[in-house]
């Protein structure tokens, strides 16, 4: 520690982005709904730019604290790792709620209001066996890979550490065209009723966790560049791993639920 | 510390990595949201005192006032108050720590609240406000009824509010977890520790599922989906389980940490450590968890399959069992005790008897068939004004006069406390206590006027809304008379019985705490 601290907490100091953050949520807000009334874009745009300027500087400050003022003994590390588990934990909860959304469409045994036939007569579901299950091998293989860089960070090997991550981006990048592409040729839009409604909820917020995860890796693979990464210290990448799985599983319960098991009644 | 830890003017407050600081700001937005919230609930009664319609002729008025008197409680009073003031004040300082896991998301945890605050009052004031109650039931909240941006306004509130909660959530559950004194393990750990723990656990469980629900509930307002919407072959009921998933967590978020307060208090002030710890520990951990599997007990009379109402009317019952053990333990605490009714005691015993008499009738509502009845009348606004309103707030209250010293440094006058208590007292029970006559009756909630014969029990609950009115007010001045006249607080005003570690620092706390830290090891700690 710097500062003769009789202790091996980390006293954070004063900090002007939990301000500029809360502004750049009501920003977003307010634009939001003016966004959905009155078609204006800029002020919800203005929101997501300040967002993102504070993510930069946050991070960048935590990056620092790490780095430079060796404030992350391993106590921290240990809460911040804490941290994450409970933050994912919190994100199993948001999906479960699409979830429950979908089954309660799907099976009459949960709700009386859920559809006797599923998929709808009215819905050409996308097939399972094509772009989906080439994106499941896609998810798992980068899987593979981010535990691969995880090994090599433990073990210190930094170039081989750069290239699964690397490779990790790569694959995620390519699940995301992939994503694209099917949106593209579905044959039902957002608005097309219950199906459409639930599908395109439950995998979209998938796919744009799927984004996050390659950005938090992209980030990721600049710091284990800048040589930041030792097997002593490695939060931040842990946390980007353990976010990565995570989309991977929610994507494993999506490809059965919804691709697959969504399929059956055809 | 360096200067750079302690800037000062308004950074101190808006820059702030201090968890006491932090604290102090969570209690005075919990008081603004009290007078607003507080307000509203007064205009509604000064309504109903009568048969008729007296001020609020626009029927949509009256219902934006029900709501927003709802979000502000629920959100921006007692959970701040609770979880955010004295959850961050007295979860390091018991635990042995110098401050929050997270100090720079603590501070964020706390403006994303304001933001939310903000928020809702913008909902409030566009497009006719929020008519929707707090449950926000489509279709009633669908853009076919609320075609405005109110209710938009209100979704993102709730939005920011969650965010804000998930996250100090994540602070609490990571400092209690990692952040004790040598030696101090979750065994010795105070039981306001364990109720924050637990509170915060069902608030980072249960909050998303609202996020998600609250989300789907935007996209078919703005962008054409149909999760709610029969015609396209969506489900309204399917938004009264998910919102229920949270909302009954949610009502344990408000209670728990109720708990924890008194528990220390009754503790103190019999000058005995509180009866059966353990138990009472995962009493707390056992609540915590049946609160999430009894959620459709707000849902009876929605058309459910007659063995899902029969599971969850069974499971709704077993909720008494660990509520029981914390009722008992606290009469066993004081039992043989040496107890001094100074203002918090009076507050802790008052919570015990109103507790229970909400908690009677929380038994009698868990019961489907009863419920039928009485759904949606004033015998369930009776209720839960009685388990949250009374009990929750009169931990509030208690919490505050058993801390305030710690806090601010000036010790309340306890004559003055001691009004305050009886006017609440008296107050409360004559406002709640007749609106289980006017249930029983059928009354129905959320409407402004009815007919004659409701008007006597009437005008008794608004005399007694009128009493607690005033007990509120003289509150408000006990609060200005504690920081400008009160005496110097020692650091331990209430002797032998306050064992826990807030009272080994000075009061006020100085801005850090155990920066050497506490040991606690059995042979150091002398048990």
């Amino acid at each position: 520690m710097s500062q003769a601290n009789k202790h091996p907490w980390h006293m954070v100091a004063p900090s002007p982005w939990p301000i500029v953050g809360t502004i750049s949520a009501f920003v977003l807000a307010v634009g939001g709904v003016l966004y959905m009334h009155e078609d204006i874009p800029w002020i919800l745009a203005a929101g997501f730019a300040l967002l993102l300027f504070t993510f930069f500087g946050w991070w960048r400050d935590v990056v620092r604290e790490a780095e430079h003022d060796a404030a992350h003994t391993n106590v921290v590390q240990q809460g911040l790792r804490v941290g994450v588990v409970l933050f994912i934990a919190s994100e199993v909860m948001f999906f479960f709620a699409f979830f429950w959304a979908y089954f309660n469409a799907s099976v009459p045994a949960i709700s009386f209001a859920a559809q006797t036939q599923w998929p709808p007569a009215d819905i050409v579901p996308l097939d399972t066996w094509t772009i989906p299950f080439l994106n499941t091998l896609i998810l798992l293989t980068s899987g593979a890979t981010v535990t691969y860089a995880h090994h090599a960070v433990r073990e210190g090997h930094r170039d081989k550490a750069i290239v699964g991550i690397g490779l990790t981006v790569l694959l995620g990048a390519i699940f995301l065209g992939f994503q694209i592409f099917e949106y593209g040729h579905a044959t039902f839009g957002f608005t097309d009723g219950i199906y459409a409604s639930s599908f395109y909820m439950a995998t979209g917020f998938h796919g744009f966790h799927v984004f996050v995860g390659v950005c938090f890796l992209s980030v990721c693979f600049f710091r284990a560049r800048a040589g930041h990464f030792t097997p002593r210290q490695h939060v931040g990448f842990e946390a980007s791993a353990w976010y990565w799985h995570f989309v991977d599983v929610v994507w494993l319960f999506l490809f059965c639920a919804v691709y697959w098991w969504g399929s059956f009644g055809l | 510390m360096t200067a750079e830890h302690h800037p000062t003017g308004w950074r101190r407050w808006v820059y702030s990595t201090n968890h006491k600081d932090i604290g102090t700001m969570y209690i005075v937005l919990s008081m603004i949201g009290a007078i607003i919230g507080g307000g509203m609930s007064w205009y509604i009664r000064l309504e109903l005192a009568q048969p008729g319609i007296q001020f609020i002729e626009d029927t949509q008025l009256y219902n934006v006032l029900v709501t927003a008197h709802g979000f502000l409680m629920v959100f921006f009073v007692v959970m701040p108050a609770m979880i955010g003031g004295f959850g961050n004040w007295f979860v390091p300082l018991m635990i042995g720590a110098p401050d929050m896991s997270f100090p720079r998301m603590n501070n964020i945890s706390f403006w994303l609240l304001v933001a939310a605050l903000v928020l809702l009052v913008i909902a409030g004031l566009t497009g006719g406000g929020p008519g929707t109650g707090w449950t926000v039931y489509p279709p009633l909240s669908s853009a076919t009824f609320h075609p405005g941006p109110a209710v938009d306004f209100a979704i993102l509130s709730l939005h920011v509010a969650g965010a804000s909660s998930i996250l100090g959530a994540i602070n609490l559950i990571t400092t209690i977890i990692n952040m004790r004194a040598p030696g101090m393990t979750m065994h010795r750990a105070p039981l306001f520790v364990w109720a924050i723990l637990v509170t915060a656990f069902l608030l980072l469980l249960a909050i998303p599922v609202l996020a998600g629900a609250l989300t789907m509930l935007l996209t078919d307002r703005n962008f054409g989906t149909s999760f709610f919407i029969p015609e396209g072959g969506g489900d309204p009921i399917l938004w009264q389980h998910l919102f229920w998933f949270f909302g009954h967590p949610e009502v344990y978020i408000i209670i728990i940490p109720a708990f924890g307060i008194i528990s220390q208090i009754i503790a103190t002030f019999s000058k005995k450590p509180v009866f059966g710890y353990l138990g009472m520990a995962y009493a707390m951990c056992a609540i915590g968890f049946v609160g999430f599997v009894v959620w459709a007990h707000h849902m009876y009379t929605v058309g459910l399959d007659v063995n899902t109402r029969a599971y969850f009317v069974l499971a709704t019952m077993v909720i008494a069992v660990p509520t029981g053990i914390k009722i008992f333990s606290w009469l066993a605490t004081m039992w043989g005790g040496s107890i001094t009714f100074k203002t918090p005691m009076l507050f802790a015993t008052g919570f015990i008897a109103l507790f229970v008499a909400g908690g009677v009738t929380g038994v009698v509502l868990s019961n489907a068939g009863m419920d039928v009845a009485l759904h949606d009348t004033y015998y369930v606004v009776a209720h839960f004004h009685y388990v949250l309103s009374i009990a929750a707030v009169f931990a509030m209250y208690a919490g505050f006069y058993y801390w305030i010293g710690k806090m601010s440094g000036r010790q309340y006058s306890e004559t003055l406390g001691k009004i305050h208590f009886w006017a609440s007292f008296v107050g409360v029970n004559l406002l709640f206590f007749p609106q289980h006559f006017l249930g029983a009756a059928g009354m129905p909630r959320r409407i402004p006027d009815y007919p004659d014969a409701y008007a006597g029990w009437n005008m008794v609950s608004s005399i007694g809304a009128l009493i607690t009115a005033i007990g509120t007010v003289f509150f408000l001045y006990i609060v200005w008379h504690t920081l400008t006249r009160g005496q110097k607080a020692k650091a331990n005003p209430w002797g032998e019985g306050a064992t826990t570690l807030e009272w080994t620092v000075a009061s006020p706390a100085p801005f850090h705490t155990h920066e050497e830290l506490p040991n606690m090891e059995p042979a150091q700690a002398g048990e």
